[in-house]
């Protein structure tokens, strides 16, 4: 029996215009995020998107989200499409990303009330309901007032999940969501992934540099490079994930991220000339 | 549906009022120096107006009252707007810098409805502030408002809401267009106001194309209204031109204001200028 399709992206591409000296009449040049790609993502499956810096796993997140425009093809999210149909897409999706976005002087508990507000979410009963999520997490009840920025970077990311479930939606994108977390933040963020899938129905993207994490968390695999799906295929399929990287890439993958760092760093220096 | 529909956006709308009154809240310090700031303001042109009764004592009492009042509502409402702006734009600016603008603009609601809510807060908010302000000023100057006409002054200001959203929301664009220096910018965009709307003085004084641009800007309107009801006491009958002015321009400013900011948004989602970091 064929599943209801989450995500279907069709040859869509994207580029990002950067200037290459420090005056205003310095020449553009295109540095190519995308380059044609085409995808189909089943519902209630987890799936997992493995790269290096400046592969694209963020740009196609950003499209999928509807917060970048594609330069070509199209993507829909449920049937919808998401440029013409950008805000029935909204209502299907949330997004994790690798720096918790909160208002840091608020606290958690303002942060999600804000959040069940812009969605929709009934208001009765959301405390409650965000002091049993947070415990689940492993958060004290007394952490639930506090400015965010007392909270740890692993606490942060964990009140950020708990943000996107309170929403409930149907598609969960998840943008390198235990990035730079100690192992043990790490951990509870995987395992709290693992509980979210067995709960409900939900598609679950989720971006990663951590090759274990994929295998681990995912039903299928994506490996991309420069802009370009490289392999796709379950973890057993695909076998050794670095060593299938090496062989389709030409370099390892430790290489490729920290030349896109290098890049990153480059870009970086060159936007503030 | 529909009512379902309009439930979800009130609620949003909600969401963003209470999240800035929060903020606001949380920097309560910061707030109260923002306000020492409008007091010094206005106090500095209220004892402008005492001031001139001493360069000419020719001038009569009455005249220096007036002048004085004149001034005096000019400060006031210019602190306002100014306020209104910095909230405006500080939200914005806000969003950008915690990096929440990405998951504002994922949510399902209408661009409306964020600026609209931000919008809203930021008059409300501006509004009891300059309250204060002029409480003081009556406290400080001794003014006297026996002739003042509190409805025609309260019509004119609750007409000005609408274009001022509008403003709000064109002034919003820039702190989303520049997270750097966006915020200043819109100092540039009121100081611009400063010099066309008559805040100090009747636009009749300025040259014929900056007397054009000043009677495009709503501020000219609410202070001419504001001043014929405080200052001259004027009945409703005489301040609803102003009213018709500042409605006609809400009505314009707010689509316009919309459409420049859906610009600037389709500009950044196409160039990826939304993003922090990631």
């Amino acid at each position: 029996m064929s599943r209801e399709l989450a995500v279907e992206v069709h040859g869509v591409t994207k580029r990002f215009p950067r200037r290459t000296g420090g005056w205003p009449w310095r020449p553009r040049r295109h540095e190519v995020a995308l380059h044609p790609i085409d995808l189909e993502l089943a519902a209630g499956t987890t799936i997992g998107v493995i790269g290096p810096n400046g592969s694209g796993k963020s740009t196609l997140v950003r499209i999928i989200s509807t917060l970048l425009l594609p330069d070509s093809g199209w993507a829909r999210v449920f049937g919808h499409d998401v440029v013409d149909e950008a805000r029935v897409v909204r209502r299907h999706v949330n997004r994790v990303s690798v720096e918790a976005a909160f208002f840091k002087e608020l606290s958690a508990w303002e942060n999600l009330l804000y959040a069940a507000r812009l969605y929709n979410t009934p208001v009765p009963g959301l405390r409650a309901r965000v002091e049993e999520l947070l415990g689940r997490f492993g958060l004290r009840r007394s952490f639930i007032d506090r400015p965010l920025r007392q909270l740890s970077r692993g606490q942060q990311q964990k009140v950020a999940i708990a943000r996107s479930l309170l929403t409930a939606p149907s598609l969960l994108l998840m943008d390198e969501p235990t990035t730079g977390l100690d192992p043990r933040s790490k951990r509870e963020v995987q395992e709290m992934i693992d509980i979210m899938r067995s709960e409900r129905e939900v598609t679950i993207v989720v971006c990663t540099h951590d090759m274990a994490e994929a295998e681990s968390l995912c039903e299928r695999v994506l490996l991309m490079d420069r802009g370009r799906v490289l392999a796709d295929g379950t973890p057993s399929e695909l076998g050794s994930l670095e060593k299938l990287f090496f062989e389709r890439a030409g370099r390892a993958m430790e290489d490729a991220d920290f030349d896109g760092e290098k890049a990153k760093e480059a870009e970086e220096v060159r936007a503030a000339c | 549906m529909l009512n379902l529909a309009l439930g979800g956006e009130a609620r949003a709308l909600l969401g963003f009022i209470e999240r800035q009154k929060n903020l606001v809240r949380r920097y309560w310090a910061w707030e109260f120096v923002w306000l020492l700031y409008n007091v010094v303001n206005v106090l500095s042109v209220g004892f402008l107006g005492d001031g001139l009764g001493r360069i000419d004592s020719h001038v009569s009492l009455a005249v220096l009252h007036r002048t004085q009042l004149y001034l005096l509502v000019g400060s006031l409402l210019w602190g306002y707007l100014g306020m209104v702006f910095v909230e405006i734009a500080y939200a914005i600016d806000t969003e950008r810098w915690e990096g929440t603008i990405e998951y504002t603009f994922m949510a399902p609601m209408r661009r409306i409805t964020h600026l609209s809510g931000i919008c809203l807060f930021s008059i409300v908010y501006g509004f009891l502030r300059s309250l204060l302000v002029f409480l003081i000023a009556i406290f400080m100057f001794h003014l006297d408002l026996a002739s003042a006409n509190p409805l025609s002054a309260a019509v004119v200001m609750l007409a000005s809401i609408i274009p001022l959203v509008g403003m709000g929301v064109i002034a919003s664009v820039l702190p989303l267009v520049s997270p750097e220096k966006g915020q200043q910018m819109t100092m540039v965009l009121e100081g611009a106001i400063l010099l066309v709307s008559g805040v100090y003085y009747p636009i009749s004084v300025l040259p014929l194309p900056l007397q054009v641009l000043g009677r495009i800007m709503p501020l000219t309107y609410t202070l001419d209204g504001t001043r014929a009801a405080i200052v001259y006491g004027a009945p409703l009958g005489r301040v609803l031109p102003d009213v018709a002015v500042l409605i006609v321009m809400g009505v314009l400013l707010v689509p316009i204001g919309l459409w420049i900011f859906g610009r600037a948004e389709h500009r950044a989602k196409r160039l990826g200028l939304l993003k922090r970091s990631g």
